[in-house]
């Protein structure tokens, strides 16, 4: 990644929206050397020094770059669905500035070389920042807690087993125990594994297909249990995905009981319901499954509240040969990184949340979760900016995306959100 | 029926299941599966309808009478039937739907009848095909030709399907045949009932318009129809319901349930039946029993589904 010194340059005459204050303002923001230096109503094109690279943004808006905090990207061992050079062209056309790479690689991330090769394969192939999230435990096989310590001074973010949940509730206990010695941040995927085994949502639409469904309890069982050892041992808890009305309930129930907990939803589940499945639409076979209408209201109504925490893209790309085939037979997942943003504005178009409230679950709140000094428009933060234009109209085409592999749950959908400019350390990582 | 009656029309290039068909739609595939019942009487069978015209059948599960009631169907509407099933072809050696469907479709043909473990799968392969495509049913979704049978012998041996009141019993859950009819009976304004143990019960059931009954005797309680389905062995053990004889004291057609039905109800059953575990020998084979005449059924059925989409294959 070019984090070298760059032209300095002056974003002016926008629409300045900082998620972390929920400010909106107009003016400009001036960087150099990779970070903010000067940003508000007076950075304009006449106040900025002459060698500076000047971009009249027409009332655009400029906030800080979005922050992934789960995205797959093929590296090491499944290069074929993608890469990092992939992923991170579809994240900067995207706006996202920062993507946590999930640790379900082969060989997994449980080892502090492969978190030392993905630092390099991002340094030399990325157009963003990949942040590499760990295994949680050994082989990602529930047993044995990773080597926490080693794993964060190799640059690990957090630890989570990317979509293996944890059966065991001792080693969940252990290992937040363990983390809280470190101030690591543990990521979990709750899910009973038996409840789990049907293919979609439980209920009338699922009986009517006759698919196999997936309750809540699969998802609300474990998460119960772990609010229960969150209070037992003090560590640092982020649940991946939450995606129904109990889950809300149990994390609301431990933030109000001051627990270290946080959560996050992936944006198919904000912006898709089952119904969306319609003829057996593989694109929307999801894990967890996409709920109901009212379910899906109910979340975009905990990002309004700030509840649920962060929004992910849950970039999962899967090859077609795996997607082609009868609905329960189809992989799980779907590509994300490069229309979060767009989807996301659908519900701020809606009228469901306001802009700094979308930004602030894409940046600000990642950047806190994973105390990281981006998601701030201010003076002294790294420049991880992107300029959009909210309104503009698009229709995803799939095989116009850049991921490498072109199932999008948005085929053909169309979508209001452009992003025009992306830096990462004050480079242009797109425009 | 008189054959000088108007030709009833069907909309659809597929069949692909009850769900999406009026009302209209069925009470047309109902008459002229009528006319397929006399021409099936006769000496002389062989109609040309279908001259000229290839069906393949391909049978990603075993079936046999689904399979060669299709075929008989096919043969005696002139078509040319192949039948393909799946324990020797590529499809064993990893090939995927989608190729085995363009695979056939470069070979032509103006019919497909499918079956396939898994709901979702006809729909799938009807979009990468040409030609018309009848499901022959697709995992536990639906079953349009049983539904169809099943109305057809209902309706001449009642005279009408509409305010009879049906029951279905068994695994619900597992069951296509159980959507398809369902849909089906209830669009021809049959009250329709299901029972059922609650782990063979899918969820938001009652959603579909039908009354749930977790007792069998009171839900047989002056029903017209008692409809019975197969559950399947590996069900009976202690994953759905704890035992063969559990199961059949408390959801197993005998005598002694029959008798609160109507005193002129008739049981149906759509095959391969497990003689002791759902439903008692004598019944099955008892006065009241529309068994065999439903396999007779099933074979006009199928004339009739062919001939209807024959009116959409070009040239046709």
């Amino acid at each position: 990644m070019p984090f070298q010194a760059f032209q300095p340059i002056a974003l002016v005459n926008a629409r300045l929206v900082d998620p972390a204050r929920g400010t909106e303002t107009r003016g400009g923001v001036f960087v150099r050397d990779g970070y903010i230096v000067a940003v508000g109503g007076d950075v304009t094109a006449q106040s900025v020094p002459s060698d500076a690279r000047v971009v009249d943004c027409a009332g655009d808006v400029v906030a800080p770059g979005l922050i992934d905090m789960q995205a797959f990207v093929g590296e090491p061992g499944a290069e074929h669905r993608e890469t990092i050079a992939t992923a991170t062209t579809a994240a900067a056309i995207g706006g996202v500035t920062t993507i946590v790479s999930r640790a379900d690689t082969h060989p997994p991330v449980d080892d502090p070389a492969v978190v030392d090769f993905l630092k390099r394969r991002a340094r030399d192939t990325g157009s963003v920042r990949v942040l590499p999230m760990a295994a949680l435990t050994r082989g990602r096989e529930g047993r044995e807690i990773a080597e926490f310590g080693l794993l964060l001074e190799a640059g690990a973010v957090a630890f989570g087993d990317a979509g293996h949940s944890l059966r065991n509730a001792q080693v969940m206990r252990r290992a937040l125990s363990y983390a809280r010695d470190f101030d690591a941040l543990i990521v979990h995927y709750a899910e009973e594994r038996d409840l789990a085994g049907g293919v979609m949502n439980a209920g009338e639409f699922a009986s009517r297909l006759g698919l196999s469904g997936v309750p809540q309890e699969a998802e609300s069982i474990v998460l119960d249990r772990d609010m229960r050892l969150v209070a037992l041992t003090g560590g640092r808890y982020h649940a991946a995905s939450v995606t129904c009305e109990q889950s809300l309930e149990i994390i609301s129930r431990a933030k109000a009981a001051g627990l270290p907990v946080t959560c996050g939803v992936s944006i198919n589940h904000l912006t898709l319901n089952e119904n969306d499945i319609g003829d057996y639409r593989t694109f929307l076979k999801l894990r967890p499954p996409l709920r109901r209408e009212e379910t899906r209201r109910a979340l975009v109504e905990a990002v309004a509240s700030g509840l649920i925490d962060v929004i992910v893209s849950d970039h999962d790309p899967q090859d077609v040969e795996t997607k082609r085939l009868p609905f329960a037979e189809a992989e799980f997942g779907a590509i994300g990184l490069e229309t979060m943003l767009a989807a996301g504005l659908r519900l701020v178009h809606a009228g469901d949340l306001a802009l700094p409230q979308l930004l602030r679950a894409l940046s600000s709140r990642p950047a806190e979760i994973l105390k990281l000094p981006q998601g701030r428009l201010v003076a002294g933060a790294p420049a991880d900016i992107i300029r959009f234009d909210p309104d503009e109209p698009f229709v995803v085409v799939p095989e116009k995306l850049h991921s490498k592999c072109g199932n999008t749950p948005f085929d053909e959908a169309r979508l209001q959100g452009r992003v025009k400019m992306t830096l990462v350390a004050g480079a242009v990582a797109y425009e | 029926m008189s054959h000088a009656a108007p030709r009833p029309t069907f909309p659809h290039r597929h069949l692909l299941g009850i769900e999406g068909l009026s009302r209209p739609d069925i009470e047309a595939l109902l008459d002229l599966a009528e006319e397929a019942v006399d021409v099936s009487r006769q000496v002389e069978k062989k109609r040309a309808t279908l001259r000229g015209r290839t069906q393949i059948n391909l049978f990603f599960e075993a079936s046999t009478r689904t399979q060669s009631s299709f075929e008989l169907a096919g043969k005696r509407l002139g078509a040319d039937v192949m039948n393909m099933s799946v324990a020797n072809s590529s499809v064993k050696k990893g090939e995927t739907l989608i190729d085995t469907a363009i695979t056939l479709n470069a070979m032509r043909p103006d019919i497909i009848v499918v079956r396939h473990a898994q709901a979702g799968a006809v729909h799938l392969l009807a979009r990468k095909v040409d030609c018309s495509v009848v499901n022959a049913g697709d995992g536990a979704h639906e079953h349009p030709t049983q539904a169809l049978l099943d109305a057809l012998t209902i309706r001449r041996n009642k005279g009408r399907i509409d305010a009879l009141t049906v029951a279905i019993c068994g695994d619900i859950l597992h069951s296509r045949v159980a959507r398809s009819n369902i849909i089906l009976l209830t669009a021809l304004g049959a009250r329709v009932r299901v029972i059922a143990p609650s782990t063979l019960l899918p969820e938001g059931i009652e959603r579909m318009g039908v009354e749930v009954f977790r007792d069998m005797r009171a839900g047989l309680k002056d029903v017209d129809i008692v409809m019975m389905l197969r559950l399947q062995r590996e069900r009976m053990n202690g994953a759905f319901v704890p035992s063969v004889r559990e199961y059949f004291r408390f959801f197993g057609l005998d005598a002694d349930k029959l008798k609160l039905a109507k005193h002129d109800a008739l049981v149906m059953h759509p095959g391969p039946m497990n003689r002791g575990v759902e439903i008692d020998s004598s019944i099955a084979d008892g006065p009241q029993s529309l068994i065999r005449e439903q396999v007779e059924m099933g074979v006009a059925v199928r004339m009739a589904v062919l001939e209807a989409l024959a009116q959409h294959l070009p040239n046709g």
